[in-house]
């Protein structure tokens, strides 16, 4: 499948690329292509297949979802309706152990997170040349199809929760209350710069933490599939090697990807919970 | 890594899909949970006071048993002595019966005792008679009469 390509290093490039939209030096607007138009669009461009996907796979749980939410009852559930609610109520037991406040917000955020990250994540299943290649006969560039290896998504998200925390902090301790938990801890008053450098760090790493780990495990995934791909244009024997180790890292790839997803919504209630916590 | 606009476009988009999932998604399901939940408990609470009517109700069958057959007993105990006395009462009247006709029975012997007599006194007194006849037809004779008289006697 490499074939194609000039050598291994575009290949591996190309693969990682977005689908990138936004001005180009010349003024005019357009899909970028190749890294330089990428960096000359600066940050008032958009990757529209990370977009894309992540709307679209938001959609299809939102859609999932509200077909059994809309036949919820308290009779004997069947099919897509039983395992919805087995869902639910793994989020629920969740949100319940780690959540101690009550909140209408954190349970649908927990559900959120945790599906609509899993269905990011499972793209990493498809095919590496699959999608670049219907990308091409559509006369794309680019498309990446795991929203997840864009560091964009994975901030969106992460920058959503910080936002939330932040929030939840002023909400329930009070713009002072905040202020103190961050100036007055762990150190006594008279060290404050201190005090504000070492919280102000661990605050900042809630949101920088969840994003790069997230990102971090599926482009790793990500590139690994596309290594693993690469032996395919290597002869007969490595090719079936290759195919050997591409099913092996899929299966140990489920695990990973759920448990990126669960990892991210169960940080994502502790931190609420710190937040809303008013005793230290 | 670059960041560009997308940053901003996934924060939006993960905004309204939490809100959609908090308006539209998570209530109805959890409410249709709890209730099944309520339901259940409800169903379980309903079975263990069966349970406990069932056991009460066995124990009141076993009461209304014991009466009925006590009762049975008391019943059976009259009914026997009633057909003793019935019994008693038929023997009464059976020998009342019986002592009337042993009456009967010896007023008729007597009668006919006194009737059986009173022939014999007639026979006797028509042999005495025909006796007499033939003594004194013929000669007074002590041999004669004695064997008359024997003869007399053994007829009587």
């Amino acid at each position: 499948m490499a074939g194609s390509y000039a050598n291994a290093g575009e290949y591996i490039k190309h693969h990682l690329t977005n689908l990138t939209y936004g001005q180009k030096a010349d003024g005019s607007w357009g899909i970028a292509h190749g890294a330089d138009e990428i960096a000359e669009m600066g940050f008032w461009s958009i990757n529209v297949d990370s977009m894309f996907f992540s709307i679209g796979l938001g959609v299809v749980f939102l859609w999932l979802f509200h077909r059994a939410a809309k036949k919820a009852s308290s009779d004997a559930p069947t099919g897509w309706q039983n395992f919805v609610e087995m869902m639910i109520q793994f989020i629920d037991e969740s949100v319940r152990g780690s959540y101690s406040g009550k909140s209408a917000l954190v349970a649908p955020l927990a559900l959120t997170i945790f599906v609509w990250i899993f269905l990011l994540n499972l793209m990493d299943l498809i095919a590496v040349d699959l999608v670049p290649w219907l990308g091409a006969l559509m006369g794309l560039p680019y498309l990446k199809i795991v929203p997840t290896t864009d560091p964009n998504i994975t901030f969106g998200l992460s920058l959503g929760v910080f936002a939330l925390v932040i929030f939840y902090s002023i909400k329930f301790k009070g713009a002072g209350g905040f202020f103190a938990e961050l100036a007055f801890h762990p150190f006594p008053k008279y060290m404050m710069p201190v005090n504000l450098i070492l919280e102000g760090v661990t605050l900042i790493a809630k949101p920088v933490s969840l994003a790069l780990r997230l990102f971090g495990n599926l482009y790793a995934g990500e590139m690994i599939f596309i290594l693993i791909a690469l032996m395919y244009s290597g002869g007969m024997a490595l090719g079936i090697f290759g195919g050997f180790l591409q099913l092996g890292w899929a299966i140990f790839h489920i695990l990973v990807i759920t448990l990126q997803a669960f990892i991210f919504m169960t940080l994502t209630i502790v931190y609420l919970d710190m937040a809303s916590q008013t005793e230290h | 890594m670059n960041f560009n606009a997308t940053l901003i476009g996934q924060m939006i988009t993960f905004a309204i899909f939490v809100w959609v999932c908090m308006k539209y998604i998570w209530p109805p399901l959890i409410a249709a949970l709890e209730e099944r939940n309520a339901r259940i408990s409800e169903g379980l609470a309903a079975a263990q006071r069966g349970q406990q009517d069932l056991e009460e109700a066995e124990i009141k069958v076993k009461e209304s048993l014991n009466e009925a057959k006590s009762q049975a007993q008391e019943i059976i105990n009259q009914a026997q002595k009633r057909a003793n006395e019935i019994v008693d009462e038929a023997k009464e009247g059976a020998r009342e019966e019986a002592d009337k006709i042993k009456v009967a029975a010896t007023a008729d012997i007597d009668q006919q005792v006194t009737a059986a007599r009173e022939q014999l006194r007639k026979e006797v007194s028509s042999i005495a008679l025909a006796g007499a006849e033939q003594i004194l037809k013929r000669e007074v004779d002590a041999k004669a009469h004695a064997a008359v008289l024997d003869d007399l006697v053994a007829q009587i």
